[in-house]
């Protein structure tokens, strides 16, 4: 089953481009975090699943349905923004009340429990409170909705470390408890290291390469050898990046099959190289012998 | 119960520090047959990280015949690492001792045999894939 379904989807802000050709199928259960570049098209895409953006081409399904059609679509997919918005002369209380008349699923007891354990008060006025207690209270809302699917942009970037840590243990609690799917943008590798199971990377408002952590970090392999063509290269093995010096040469390759040639060295990556070298490495290619020195 | 912890520098993913920690507090005699392993939902809400980590782990581990879930209650350790292995520890390690101190003769510094030894193991274990 899956969450979010998209074909060819591309949004047109007046004459730029921030999100084209996007093909991507986001299955259901698993946490899929959404990396890539300043202006790649991550809230872009998050905005469109949301229904707070408007396709300029292709469609988008999430959970069955076409993302803000009505109430229905509402209750079951959960939008928190990047600057985290709260109403600034609202209380906290009143953010909870709101949030039980607006949504049908509401957990009560969840979102009063977590508001108790952050330490926020709930007579404090939203606008009085810190960006990070912002952020708490506006994921506290997303999660205590209980949606079928949970977008967040960037939710811990105003975070401290140990506020960081108990957001993350909290959502974690409630993808094992209530089967939730979260689709998460960060910058913050070692999180998504932590709490994804699938990966998106977006460069130049494209989709560069999405699938499960685990098997992207078994498929890539950094191979060292002497200089040599990346032609050369069998065919199964593609060509993410590679760097010469004048002796040696440096590929990245994407591959099932084992390494078999002798010459080169073999080593894995970690998920931040990884991300790392789709994102300094744009178009998909085989760029020919350039000495770097 | 063991508690897991995730190491940042370890260069593994998270699912293969769980397995190997499992392994490793079986290997010690840290886990006997019969103990459970931490509940799934309590590893997640400690750790923070995603369920299906935990959840990929343990099916490993019930792979190679290690333990074993029962729905509802939990997974429990089936069999031990430990006595197989600490018999043949002793004279593997001695026979590591006497070839590190014949690599030491022939002029190898530490960081000379751990490059030896690591190219070696990975071609072995590539041959042994291939």
């Amino acid at each position: 089953m899956t969450v979010l379904s998209a074909r060819g989807l591309g949004k047109k802000y007046k004459r730029c481009w921030a999100l084209t050709g996007c093909t991507l199928d986001v299955p259901a259960g698993h946490v899929t975090g959404l990396v890539g570049p300043n202006g790649a098209g991550k809230s872009t895409l998050l905005g469109l699943a949301a229904g707070m953006l408007a396709p300029s081409s292709g469609t988008i399904e999430v959970c069955g349905g076409v993302p803000g059609s009505g109430p229905a679509q509402l209750a079951k997919v959960g939008f928190v923004a990047q600057n985290a918005p709260v109403y600034a002369n609202l209380t906290v209380e009143e953010h909870l009340r709101l949030g039980a008349r607006l949504n049908p699923g509401w957990d009560d007891g969840l979102a009063r429990a977590r508001i108790a354990r952050i330490g926020l008060d709930p007579a404090l006025a939203a606008g009085k409170l810190s960006g990070g207690q912002r952020a708490q209270l506006a994921l506290t809302l997303g999660i205590a909705k209980r949606p079928e699917l949970l977008l967040l942009d960037e939710p811990v970037a105003s975070l401290d470390p140990l506020a960081r840590r108990e957001f993350l243990q909290d959502l974690m609690e409630a993808v094992a408890e209530h089967g939730l799917s979260v689709v998460m943008s960060s910058h913050l590798v070692a999180d998504l290291e932590r709490v994804c199971d699938r990966l998106v990377v977006l460069v130049d408002s494209r989709v560069r390469i999405a699938g499960e952590v685990d098997d992207l970090l078994a498929t890539h392999r950094r191979l060292t050898g002497p200089r040599r063509d990346v032609d050369t290269l069998p065919g199964d093995q593609q060509v993410v990046s590679v760097r010469h010096t004048d002796r040696q040469t440096t590929v990245l390759v994407r591959t099932e099959a084992p390494i078999l040639d002798p010459s080169w060295d073999v080593g894995e990556l970690d998920l931040e190289d990884l991300i790392l070298a789709y994102l300094t490495n744009p178009g998909a290619g085989r760029p020919g012998l350039e000495v770097v020195r | 119960m063991i508690e897991f912890h995730l190491d940042g520098r370890s260069g593994l993913s998270p699912y293969q520090q769980l397995v190997r920690q499992v392994r490793h507090a079986l290997r010690l005699g840290l886990l006997h047959e019969g103990d459970q392993l931490p509940k799934v939902k309590d590893v997640v809400a400690d750790l923070a990280i995603n369920p299906n980590t935990v959840l990929k782990a343990y099916r490993e581990l019930e792979h190679d015949g290690l333990v074993a879930a029962r729905p509802g209650v939990g997974t429990f350790v089936t069999a031990t690492l430990a006595g197989t292995s600490l018999t043949a520890l002793a004279p593997l390690r001695q026979d590591l001792r006497r070839w590190l101190a014949k690599a030491r003769r022939a002029g190898l510094d530490e960081e000379g045999i751990e490059a030896l030894f690591l190219t070696t193991f990975r071609s072995a274990s590539r041959e042994d894939i291939a």
